[in-house]
């Protein structure tokens, strides 16, 4: 398959989910409508796509507008040794997205960082906590709405002298 | 009374020049520092000069901290607890720049100094400091050790 032809059988097999297409050196990417991720990357899982690692996933906070946080996914496929990227938008008020802790074991701790980071929900999590903070911070650091000079001691701090 | 107080000073200089050779310190790393301070402490600026030369991985039996490297907010409680459980005398050296205020890192995880943790006696700047330089802050620290009141088990405490 080459990318001109892989994308047009990812759109023929994928329908209505994906909404948008681009390159980004000579690698695909796919705008994904955010209902349709889980079922969209169970699909491109499974020959003859054959993405069979989830290489990262990451967030971003574009501070405005509708779908304000977008979530970023790339895939890997070991037996064509080629990348994908998808891209799908979740809105401001409760972000939130299927979870692909099925699909992907690594998955979990991966949505658990961005679930910290960011605040995004993933639904169908099995354990939908922090990651790297601790427990009992408040807020999502990599919000941009998180004041960047606010601190969260665990220890009652000194006085310097 | 005037002789006591002659032979107790005496003595005190006495303890001073015996404990500012032998401080047998615990490094508290956690980031980049530690290659210098692995460099200070191996044969090549040999840290066993100056008479710290035996380290401890037990707080509990080391008198001198080295904090080297960025502490987290995460990790502010360990260090709290390493520092605890040495026992006194304890002297601590704040070891490069993210230690004695954060150094480049000015966001919600890291402590900005450790003195908002721990009583610090000698910061060391740098990113990250030169051997020279930790050896420099080690003698600042052995003059001071020399110099400080001494606390010693049947010391008449005023």
């Amino acid at each position: 398959m080459g990318p001109e032809s892989l994308i047009g059988e990812i759109r023929a097999r994928l329908g209505p989910a994906v909404e948008g297409v681009a390159d980004s050196f000579g690698d695909p990417v796919l705008v994904l409508r955010a209902a349709d991720v889980r079922p969209a990357l169970a699909v491109l899982r499974q020959p003859p796509f054959d993405y069979a690692v989830l290489l990262d996933l990451t967030c971003v906070d574009y501070a405005a507008g509708e779908g304000r946080f977008e979530l970023v996914y790339h895939l890997f496929s070991l037996s064509r040794n080629v990348r994908l990227r998808l891209k799908a938008s979740v809105p401001a008020g409760d972000p939130a997205v299927a979870s692909l802790a099925g699909l992907w074991k690594n998955a979990e701790w991966l949505e658990r960082e961005v679930f910290d980071m960011f605040g995004v929900r993933f639904e169908g999590h099995p354990y939908p906590r922090r990651l790297l903070t601790y427990e009992g911070f408040e807020g999502h650091p990599l919000r941009k709405s998180y004041p960047w000079r606010l601190e969260q001691p665990r220890l009652p701090l000194r006085d310097r002298d | 009374m005037s002789g006591f107080d002659f032979v107790a000073t005496r003595f005190d200089a006495a303890l001073g020049w015996g404990r500012k050779f032998s401080l047998f310190h615990y490094p508290f790393i956690t980031a980049c520092c530690g290659m210098e301070y692995m460099s200070t402490a191996c044969a090549h600026f040999d840290i066993d000069r100056f008479g710290a030369g035996l380290t401890r991985f037990s707080p509990r039996q080391a008198d001198l901290l080295m904090v080297v490297g960025t502490v987290t907010h995460k990790l502010a409680p360990v260090l709290r607890t390493v520092y605890d459980q040495m026992l006194a005398p304890k002297w601590v050296i704040a070891f490069g720049a993210c230690t004695v205020s954060g150094g480049i890192y000015r966001n919600y995880a890291v402590v900005q100094g450790i003195d908002k943790i721990i009583p610090v006696d000698v910061y060391i700047p740098g990113c990250p400091p030169r051997p020279e330089t930790v050896l420099d802050g080690l003698l600042k620290l052995q003059d001071k050790i020399q110099h400080q009141g001494q606390d010693w088990r049947w010391a008449r405490k005023a």
